[in-house]
């Protein structure tokens, strides 16, 4: 790609001497009380653009993205509801925006006050005994389960290196585990998708220190065996780690610390309705049991006759994962959002979620079945398998559907489905939403048979059409190259 | 209940469609044992007003930095963030999209991200800049876990003044590998001792840590142990502070390996520190062993310019315990407010407020020093902190200035123990007037009175 090509990003945009903002209302001068050694030579090489050109520049790259509020996001696993606006208020406001996290405990009791009640309000939802809402995402978030589990093992004398998946689990699982030093395992579901006692019972063993699973799984199932399957972990001495990314489904109809799992972690960002950002942040708060609580990350909030303080003497921690307490700003919206739904709400949020991911399977299911089963929790994943002696995969299907201004659900995960079409509506859409989806996911399945080059050719309206993913792997052209 | 569309005929029409009298017969798959009968201990759902009420009720009993005099840093900065940055990054186009795996449909995500790492690659003077990490400590975890893969080592050395609280996460991060973290003493005047350094370098470092300007706020001179660190095979990993880059050397010019930092004083908010947003850069030679997403631009097929994600068989997605790293959701918001933030003060801007930072702090570093019983603990050159040696407990000149309504910095003590108790952590921005400064100064005058009374 030649220089030239860049004119259109905010390099291309600029002219030497043009100014965007001044910080100083009087001319600066190079500084005088650091050596030469230490200091820069040349020119740094950003952008010179004036603000308006700022502006108008990310404005309309802003319109070439899909997003919540323009319409349907059914990505399955990422849970993208909306984001109510009055939680960026609560967030913003100058009393929470603008405290520095070297502040006192006493300038920080309302801050405090709701990180103590956000963990509390997740105790409650999860059925746990104990929360640390440090992990900065969920994949951080199994880093601390993993981590937690380990410092369980040693101070029990114990020494465990294997952690078991099934072959549906998210990725970020085997690669939490190699991280944190265990072996993965993983076992096949059984034919119903679900986990297979059996199964299970020949992949355990000694050195297996945990069990992680996704509740709903990725399938959009419930686990029928789920006490014998936690207990059957539990009779060889590991741990159960349920990994919460599905939590919509489960929140307010049943608690997974009933279910016996020892811990487990929500994603604020799907869960709670916080915005994803354009890949974040996220928050991964970490529920525990009680056996497990005195290894959670520090500091720990702790609340004595009304007053808050941060704790950092817990011995048997496993230490910290993030600079400060997490990511705070997501604890503000996530709390506004529960205390905005309360428990009724939250139970209500569920079951919609439950009756549009049923609906939407049951109306596309004529032409896109779905392999495990109609009576789904909170996402399905059909199949475009169909459409394939048309010569019509369902990476096809994913780019038309964005020619009908849809996103794209999740496609060919979880493994187990070929040709996978993972659907997540959440609560938040309508039937009138639901129906449009599924018109234009049967109206692609009779294009496939009838004008299968419309779905190749795919996507024609979008600010951009198919790219060439193969030739960036191949050279990589990661930055705006220096003049 | 808010934010759903459906009305009771809704209901019924989908329920009829499913076959179902209700939506409980939905949830029947979940073991009777399990079903919770009643609601959740949690109180009933309010109204937005009361919500609002209740939350700023609380954030009233904050005290935020932003509202006092404050000198804290410690990693975390207070600048001015432009209007037209918040604006920008409130958008519901940029807030409220996900991950783009579709890149037709995300090029406006994309294309921040392409800007992001080129704004990176520019002020470290690295070739390669990733998507964001969750922040500048788990950043540097990472990168120490990277240096250890590529050059199958196991002992990173870390200097003594290093961030303690990037010195936590790295060892919560790197207890899974069997790394062993060595700390390298720092010289009285606050920089790394050469001489320790050269006595630990062997065959098993995997990395020199190296951080500029390190937790004191003393610029490193790393170009003089470069040569020597790569000799025996061992990678430097630079942590350093983007806004201080605007005057200082980049790391790509010393020979760093890896450059990781916190993009949080880039147009970011505080916010109790959190959400915060870590950078990386590295050579070209090791994009393979790069954590996190990487966007590369390329071609639509109908040739126009386009960006897309890529060598994702990186990333746990597709590689799964093979993975570089586990992460996947990262902090892409406030990588976009950095990137707005530094478009819009460019090349000029950015010089500039590196320049007011330092003749800020060194003005204020000057005051302090002239004050009876104050000096600066270290000789060495800053850029916009510093360490104050106080006649007395820093957390008593702390308090004293508190009570008049200043934030005068971090006792070290709090993490270098009770040697350090007289060490104030100071830091100066363009946020800071003259009068705050004398303002500072008066109260530290009171501080050291009162241990004299």
């Amino acid at each position: 790609m030649s220089a030239k090509d860049f004119s259109q990003t905010i390099y291309g945009k600029s002219r030497r001497g043009r100014h965007g903002y001044h910080i100083s209302s009087r001319p600066t001068e190079a500084p005088r009380d650091i050596p030469r050694e230490y200091l820069r030579e040349g020119r740094i090489g950003l952008p010179e653009v004036a603000e308006l050109q700022v502006l108008r520049h990310y404005v309309d790259l802003s319109t070439k993205n899909h997003h919540v509020e323009k319409d349907l996001f059914p990505l399955g696993s990422c849970t993208m509801k909306y984001n109510p606006k009055v939680n960026e208020e609560v967030a913003a406001m100058p009393g929470f925006a603008g405290l520095h996290p070297e502040q006192s405990d006493d300038d920080a009791q309302g801050a405090l006050a709701v990180m103590h009640a956000l963990e509390q309000a997740l105790v409650a939802v999860s059925g746990m005994d104990a929360v640390s809402a440090q992990p900065a995402a969920g994949a951080q978030g199994e880093m601390l389960g993993l981590l937690l589990a380990r410092a369980y093992f040693a101070d029990r004398k114990e020494s465990r290196h294997k952690v078991l998946v099934p072959d549906t689990a998210h990725g970020t699982n085997p690669a939490t585990a190699s991280i944190v030093g265990f072996e993965t395992k993983t076992f096949a579901s059984g034919k119903d998708g679900r986990v297979d006692l059996d199964t299970l019972r020949a992949a355990l063993d000694d050195d297996v220190a945990v069990l992680m699973l996704t509740v709903p799984n990725t399938l959009g199932l419930f686990e029928p065996h789920i006490g014998e399957i936690v207990d059957l972990v539990h009779q060889r001495g590991g741990l159960c780690y349920m990994d919460g990314a599905n939590m919509n489904a489960l929140m307010g109809q049943a608690r997974p610390g009933d279910f016996g799992f020892d811990m487990m972690h929500f994603n604020l960002h799907k869960t709670f309705s916080t915005p994803h950002g354009g890949g974040g942040p996220g928050s991964g708060p970490v529920a525990v049991r009680a056996h497990l609580e005195p290894f959670l990350p520090t500091p720990r909030v702790v609340e004595k006759d009304g007053k808050y303080r941060l704790d950092y003497q817990r011995p048997k921690s496993v230490g910290a994962l993030h600079s400060f307490f997490g990511n705070f700003g997501i604890y503000l919206r996530a709390y506004t959002y529960i205390t905005r739904l309360g428990a009724d709400g939250i139970r209500r949020a569920s079951s919609t979620a439950i009756l549009n991911a049923n609906y939407l399977a049951k109306r596309v299911a004529p032409a896109y079945p779905v392999p495990y089963g109609e009576r789904c929790m909170h996402e399905f994943v059909a199949t475009g398998e169909p459409l394939k002696k048309h010569g019509v995969k369902t990476l096809d299907v994913a780019k038309r559907l964005l020619d009908f201004g849809f996103y794209a659900p999740t496609i060919y995960f979880p493994l187990v489905v070929p040709e996978a079409l993972m659907v997540e509506p959440t609560e938040t859409e309508g039937r009138e939403t639901l129906d449009r989806f599924a018109d234009a996911m049967l109206q692609i399945a009779r294009e496939a048979a009838e004008t299968p080059d419309v779905l190749l050719s795919a996507p024609t309206k979008t600010p951009v059409r198919r790219v060439d993913e193969a030739s960036a792997n191949r050279t990589p052209v990661i930055t705006v190259p220096m003049d | 209940m808010p934010y759903t569309f459906h009305t009771d005929d809704d209901r019924r029409a989908m329920l009829d469609l499913l076959g179902l009298k209700s939506e409980d017969e939905l949830v029947q798959v979940i073991p009777e044992k399990y079903r919770l009968r009643g609601l959740l201990p949690i109180e009933r759902g309010r109204t937005e007003p009361e919500v609002l009420r209740m939350l700023s009720r609380l954030a009233n009993r904050n005290a935020p930095s932003t509202q006092l005099t404050s000198f804290l840093g410690g990693g975390i900065y207070e600048h001015t963030v432009p209007s037209a940055v918040k604006n920008i990054t409130s958008r519901p186009e940029f807030s409220t999209a996900y991950t783009p795996y579709q890149p037709e449909a995300s090029q406006g995500t994309l294309q921040v991200i392409f800007e992001f790492q080129t704004h990176i690659s520019r002020l470290t003077r690295l070739p390669v800049a990733n998507a964001s990490m969750y922040d500048g400590a788990s950043a540097l975890a990472e990168a120490c876990l990277m240096a250890a893969k590529i050059t199958k080592r196991e002992v990173v050395l870390v200097p003594y003044a290093l961030n303690p609280r990037y010195l936590r996460v790295v060892r919560s991060y790197v207890s899974g590998q069997k790394i062993e973290l060595k700390t390298i003493p720092t010289t009285d005047s606050g920089d790394i001792d050469a001489t320790a350094l050269h006595r630990e370098l062997n065959d098993r470092t995997a990395a020199v840590v190296v951080q500029t300007p390190n937790y004191f706020g003393v610029l490193e001179r790393p170009w003089e142990f470069e040569k020597e660190v790569h000799a025996a095979g061992a990678l430097v990993v630079a942590s350093t502070d983007p806004v201080s880059l605007s005057l200082l050397r980049p790391p790509g010019e010393y020979g760093a390996d890896i450059a990781v930092g916190e993009c949080q004083p880039l147009g970011n908010e505080m916010s109790y520190g959190g959400p915060l947003v870590g950078f990386m850069a590295c050579k070209q030679e090791f994009i393979r062993q790069m954590p996190g997403r990487l966007v590369s631009a390329t071609k639509d097929v109908d040739g126009r310019d386009a960006f897309v994600l890529t060598l994702q068989t990186r990333e746990q997605h597709i590689r799964r315990e093979k993975a570089t790293s586990n992460i996947c959701t990262n902090q892409g918001l406030l990588a976009t407010r950095a990137t707005v933030y530094m478009s819009l003060l460019g090349e000029h801007g950015f010089t500039e407020l590196g320049r007011i930072c330092a003749e800020r702090a060194h003005k204020l570093a000057g005051m302090i020093a002239a004050l009876d019983g104050y000096s600066l603990r270290y000789r060495a050159p800053f850029f916009r902190e510093f360490v104050v040696a106080c006649p007395t407990d820093a957390d008593s000149v702390v308090e004293t200035a508190r009570k008049h309504g200043m934030l005068a910095g971090i006792p070290l003590a709090r993490y270098f123990g009770a040697s350090a108790r007289n060490l104030l952590l100071v830091t100066a921005t363009d946020r800071h007037s003259d009068d705050d400064f004398k303002a500072l100064c008066d109260a530290l005058k009171r501080a050291s009175l009162v241990k004299v009374g």
